[in-house]
C-alpha cells in the first residue's frame, strides 16, 4: 500500500512555535515506513529546513508582524516529503539570494544556503495573499 | 533562555541549559554574551552538551561572539557538541572558524 500523510498547521507569526513545527516534521520523519536511509539524521534535516523556512516567514516575508500567520503544510506521498510555507507578506525570494561567503564571518545569510544544501527542489511562488515556498526531499 | 554564567580564572564558561538554540532564542544569547564583554570578559567558552538542536540564527549568534571577542583581542571557543549539532558546522564550513573542544575543562585549559 502507498503511503499518504499530510499535515496542516496554521500558527500566529511567532518564533515561540519554531520548536514546536520543527518537532511535527521531526516526527513525521521518523515514521517514515520504507526509508532506507538514516532516519535520524533525516529527522534532524527536516526539523531544520522548517525552523529555517518559517523564521524567514515570520521574520521577513510578514515582517515579524503577530497579528499575521504562517501556514505550514507536511505531506508524505511515496517516494516524496514535500513541506509548503505560506507567508501573508510582500514576499521574500530565497531562490534569488546569493550563496553565502563562507570566508567572510557574517551572521546571516546561512538559512537559506542550509535548505537549499538538504532539499532536492527548492521553489518559491506568488499566491493570493501572500506567497509559498515548497521543499521537497527525494526519499529514496 | 537558560545559560549558566561561571568565571573560571581569566574565562568565563557559558553552559547554555537549552535543547534548541534557534531564531527563538539567539537574540537574547547575543545580548548575554554582549553583557560579558561589557564587563571586559572576553574569553569566552560555550558549553553546549545540552544543545540538540542549532539553526542558522544560532550559529550566527556565536559568529556575533566570536567577532566581539576577537576585536578586543579575546577568543570564545566552544565545546560538547552533539554529533548533529556538529554537523551544522560542518555544512557551513564554521568548523574551521571556531576552536572546538570534547569538554568545558579542554576548552579552559586552553586559554
Amino acid at each position: 500500500m502507498k503511503e499518504k500523510i499530510e499535515v496542516n498547521i496554521q500558527v500566529p507569526n511567532q518564533t515561540r512555535y519554531l520548536g514546536l513545527i520543527g518537532k511535527i516534521g521531526e516526527d513525521m520523519a521518523r515514521a517514515l515506513k520504507r526509508y532506507q536511509g538514516d532516519r535520524e539524521e533525516l529527522a534532524y534535516h527536516i526539523n531544520l529546513v522548517l525552523t529555517e523556512a518559517m523564521a524567514n516567514a515570520i521574520r521577513h516575508a510578514n515582517e515579524g508582524d503577530p497579528e499575521k500567520e504562517v501556514h505550514i503544510t507536511i505531506a508524505i506521498r511515496d517516494n516524496s516529503l514535500s513541506i509548503r510555507v505560506f507567508d501573508q507578506g510582500q514576499g521574500f525570494d530565497i531562490c534569488e539570494l546569493p550563496s553565502p561567503d563562507f570566508k567572510g564571518l557574517n551572521e546571516h545569510g546561512r538559512g537559506v544556503y542550509i535548505i537549499r544544501a538538504l532539499m532536492d527542489h527548492v521553489s518559491y511562488r506568488r499566491m493570493k495573499g501572500g506567497h509559498v515556498l515548497e521543499m521537497i526531499k527525494n526519499l529514496h | 533562555m537558560i545559560v549558566r554564567i561561571e568565571e573560571k580564572g581569566s574565562s568565563v564558561l557559558i553552559e547554555v541549559k537549552e535543547e534548541r538554540l534557534d531564531a527563538h532564542n539567539s537574540g537574547e544569547f547575543k545580548a548575554q554574551m554582549l553583557n560579558l564583554f561589557e564587563e571586559g570578559k572576553n574569553n569566552l567558552v560555550v558549553d553546549l552538551q545540552e544543545v540538540r538542536f542549532v539553526d542558522s540564527s544560532g550559529l550566527g549568534a556565536l559568529v556575533s561572539g566570536f567577532k566581539n571577542a576577537s576585536a578586543r583581542n579575546g577568543n570564545l571557543k566552544l565545546c560538547g557538541l552533539q554529533p548533529q549539532v556538529k554537523s551544522m558546522f560542518e555544512l557551513t564550513r564554521l568548523h574551521r572558524v571556531f576552536e572546538i573542544f570534547p569538554d568545558a575543562q579542554e576548552a579552559l585549559s586552553s586559554f
